[in-house]
């Protein structure tokens, strides 16, 4: 790649990895210099952080090799990685706020007062903490709690750890989203500084025009795979867009009637919707029989939109009406009697018996249907009827129902059997909060072909997801969220991924 | 903005609960008995405290983790029955140090139910509760155990004009004083009990902490059933029974979270001391005997609803500081700055 470096400070070679089956990194192979800041770019869910957890060790990996320096390098956890001189700074903050400032830098191997003994001093760890601090221009006390530091100062203590032990290879996980413009350009300084000591900087961002300021050379993932590696001078944002996406959409989807939305009755009606922090200004309609998208990046805004609709999380500004009639902030319970289903982002969470049945999952929310007038007594041969109706309605796949546990279901089966549940109240607003993560492709098709019948029935639909093909396929109209807002808007016949990226990422890629 | 200086207002005020009911209670008692605030009775109530101080001690490691020992009446059984029927000619410091190991022992083994097979701490230590205390009623033959005389008067002796059994409350303040402020160990159970997950990504040895902190709080147990020994000289079926209630009841009314994490040195010596206030008071008193444990429950009700409140607002408190504003903290890419460097 450069003529400069001769051996490679990382070397990644046919890295691979499985959760559950499902393949989230396929033969990923990549090298970095020291001395160079190596970019890494994709869309949520391509495998960047994947493949980061697995070369400091914080997951096992099923294939592939990693050269650190020439030599082999086989992390087992983040203490091994440490060791090695790889600081690994990551997207999800590991300060821990209940520690002191000192702690959190020295939590794993805090200056020893008398060698041999394990006994800390204090004064040289607040002495050393002291240096650190200074050395990422941090301005707080040293014995001051964690949890008196703002966001971005939580991530320079972080990075300030990574300096504790001696580094050769930076990886930064998308270090700038939770930090302000004077704190990420305080955070550029940094890293070019490791990289005129010669350290080999890894640095993950959404932010693209951020990418191509910053990297000598750049990595584009898609799908678990790397699609582009390569110098980045000469490179532009379209460049990257363009490897993120390339894909053609496979035949996933049916069809799609065109009504516009102006002809549908709207089920769903927001206006000028708001959280202090969260969310400002949303005014939304989803029509009868439509599949309306929220598509964003993560930390935008999506689920505490979704959260906000539903009613579990209060809303302070605006207003949320479900068929005319207007919607309390906060209350859940009025929204399942004015019929609006709400399929969350976590399964686990979302209310199934693992280890029951699937014919007992589906039932639950069937029961008072089928229970005598008293409650007492169930008709079990009735409600058996219909649970199997229900079960060939959303295509289920298991073995006997009556007696295979959810927990044995494909991620894409589980997934069926909570929306065949929310179908059994027959809902007429149905929000999904992304509903096909984690789920293989032929099930999605599924997911996909089943939504699609529900909207031609009437319900109205509102999709949230981080897969743009999935949007683009299934719905009506597309809302683009960004920091909280709505800033862009498109029907269906006017998708198009750049235009739809460049909306989630800003309005800098206008040009 | 206004909420949240209310929120960190009650939470300062809060912080200072424990001193609080610490002057109710002096003032109450003081009040109603002239007996109670006298040099004699308050050196007695210490004295009294100090088993209790050292079983909460250790509690105060497991509690820190976010985690439980339920166990600990047990281990002090346990730990009396060894100390009388196995070693009944032992020597003080022998019988001191050999209670202390079986503590540990009784600890290790809640430890590796824990650790090892990933099991609760709430279901694994209420088995050994119940099977350390059947264990002690097997070996004893549910007859009650008698310390031999060099123990009986270690309880009565003092060394420069302080009770031994405050000694050994010295002394195990020290450990934990050097084991939480002085060594990794600390920074390492504090940050399991703010975020386990958290803390193995950092590389935190997350197992052998939590081994070693089960393993700590049967031996602070054991040692803690020897100062009781030493002062009953005599230990029953029911020796140290419900202790373990009283011993998380002083470390969270003194501070430390029942959710981990959160909590201190001080906190179980302080808490310690407060039960034996109300305990010794209602004596002094001359309160209805049954009313002892009505007020001891509400005591721990008291402790665990401080608790519940102050970690509801720190929780609060918290996802401020975490989550910032959509508006002011979101990425902007200021491409002045960065630019003149190229």
């Amino acid at each position: 790649m450069t003529s400069s470096v001769s051996t490679a400070r990382v070397r990644v070679e046919r890295l691979a990895k499985s959760f559950s089956g499902i393949k989230v990194l396929d033969d990923v192979s990549f090298k970095a210099y020291g001395g160079r800041v190596l970019g890494v770019v994709g869309e949520n869910g391509s495998g960047k952080s994947t493949t980061m957890n697995l070369l400091t060790g914080v997951l096992p990996r099923d294939g592939g090799t990693i050269f650190l320096d020439g030599q082999p390098f086989n992390p087992s956890s983040r203490r091994d990685s440490d060791a090695a001189g790889v600081a690994f700074i990551q997207q999800e903050l590991n300060v821990f706020p209940n520690l002191s400032v000192a702690e959190n830098l020295f939590l794993l191997h805090p200056p020893r007062r008398f060698k041999g003994l394990p006994i800390v001093s204090r004064r040289q760890m607040t002495a050393r903490a002291r240096e650190l601090l200074k050395r990422v221009d941090l301005d707080v006390s040293p014995n001051a709690l964690a949890s008196t530091l703002s966001a971005g100062e939580r991530q320079l203590l972080e990075i300030a750890r990574a300096l504790s032990s001696e580094a050769r290879v930076f990886i930064f996980d998308e270090p700038t989203s939770s930090l302000t413009t004077r704190e990420s350009a305080r955070l550029f300084d940094l890293i070019r500084r490791f990289r005129q000591d010669g350290a080999a900087v890894l640095y993950i961002s959404h932010n693209l025009e951020e990418v191509l300021e910053l990297a000598d050379d750049v990595m584009v993932m898609r799908d678990g795979r790397v699609t582009l590696h390569t110098e980045s001078s000469g490179l532009s944002v379209g460049d990257l867009v363009l490897a993120m996406v390339g894909r053609p959409i496979e035949a996933l989807f049916a069809e799609r009637q065109q009504i516009s939305a102006a002809d549908r009755t709207p089920v769903l009606d927001v206006t000028d919707l708001g959280a202090p922090g969260v969310l400002r200004n949303i005014s939304l309609r989803v029509g009868r029989g439509e599949i309306v998208g929220i598509a964003g990046l993560m930390g935008s805004g999506r689920s505490e939109l979704a959260r906000a609709l539903f009613g579990l999380d209060r809303h302070q500004a605006g207003a949320v009406r479900v068929n005319g009639q207007v919607m309390p902030a906060g209350d859940v319970k009025a929204r399942l009697s004015a019929g609006v289903a709400f399929l969350t982002e976590d399964r686990r969470h979302e209310g199934l018996m693992m280890n029951a049945s699937v014919a007992d999952n589906l039932a639950l929310a069937a029961l008072p249907m089928f229970s005598s007038s008293a409650g007492l007594r169930v008709d079990d041969r009735k409600l058996f009827e219909a649970v199997r109706e229900l079960a060939t309605r959303v295509n289920l796949k298991s073995g006997d129902m009556r007696t295979a546990p959810v927990r044995s279901l494909s991620g894409g089966n589980q997934q069926k059997v909570v929306l065949g549940r929310w179908l059994l109240r027959g809902p007429s607003l149905l929000i999904l909060d992304e509903p096909t993560r984690g789920v293989d492709v032929g099930a999605k098709q599924e997911i996909y072909r089943l939504l699609t019948q529900l909207a031609d029935s009437g319900m109205a639909i509102l999709v949230i997801s981080s897969e743009l093909e999935e949007l683009i396929g299934l719905c009506d109209r597309i809302h683009v969220m960004r920091r909280g807002e709505l800033t862009a808007e498109f029907p269906r016949g006017r998708f198009d991924r750049e235009a739809l990226l460049r909306a989630a990422f800003g309005q800098a890629y206008a040009a | 903005m206004n909420t949240s200086a209310i929120v960190g207002a009650i939470g300062r005020v809060l912080k200072w609960a424990p001193a609080v009911i610490f002057i109710v209670l002096i003032a109450t008692f003081a009040s109603l008995s002239p007996r109670f605030l006298t040099v004699q009775n308050l050196g007695a109530i210490l004295v009294q405290s100090s088993w209790l101080i050292v079983v909460a001690l250790g509690i105060n490691f497991v509690l820190l983790t976010a985690g439980v020992d339920l166990s600990v009446g047990a281990a002090m059984y346990l730990a009396a029955v060894g100390v009388c029927l196995g070693i009944p000619e032992a020597p003080v410091w022998i019988a001191l140090l050999a209670s202390i190991v079986v503590g540990a022992a009784f600890g290790a083994v809640n430890a590796s139910l824990i650790v090892r097979l990933s099991l609760p701490a709430f279901i694994v230590t209420l088995a050994t509760l119940f099977i350390g205390r059947s264990l002690g009623l097997f070996f004893s033959s549910t007859r009650i155990v008698y310390a031999n005389r060099e123990i009986a008067d270690f309880g009565r002796a003092a060394l420069w004009g302080i009770p031994m059994p405050l000694w050994v409350a010295g002394a195990a303040i020290a450990v934990s004083w050097v084991l939480l402020n002085r060594t990794a160990l600390g920074p390492s159970i504090r940050s399991i009990g703010a975020d386990a997950e958290g803390a193995r990504r950092v590389g935190v040895p997350t197992k052998p902490v939590t081994w070693g902190v089960y393993a700590l709080c049967g031996g602070f147990a054991g040692l803690g059933g020897f100062v009781s020994l030493s002062q009953t000289s005599a230990a029953s079926g029911a020796f140290g029974q419900n202790s373990e209630f009283l011993a998380i009841a002083a470390a969270v009314l003194g501070g430390t979270s029942l959710f981990g994490g959160r909590g201190n040195l001080w906190a179980p010596v302080i808490g310690a001391i407060l039960i034996m206030i109300v305990q010794n008071g209602l004596v002094i008193i001359d309160a209805n005997p049954y009313a002892y444990p009505v007020i001891t429950g509400a005591v721990i009700f008291i402790a665990a609803l401080l608790d519940s409140i102050r970690s509801h607002l720190q929780t609060r408190l918290e996802k401020r500081a975490v989550r910032p504003a959509a508006t002011d903290a979101a990425p902007v890419f200021n491409s002045v700055a960065t630019r003149t460097n190229r």
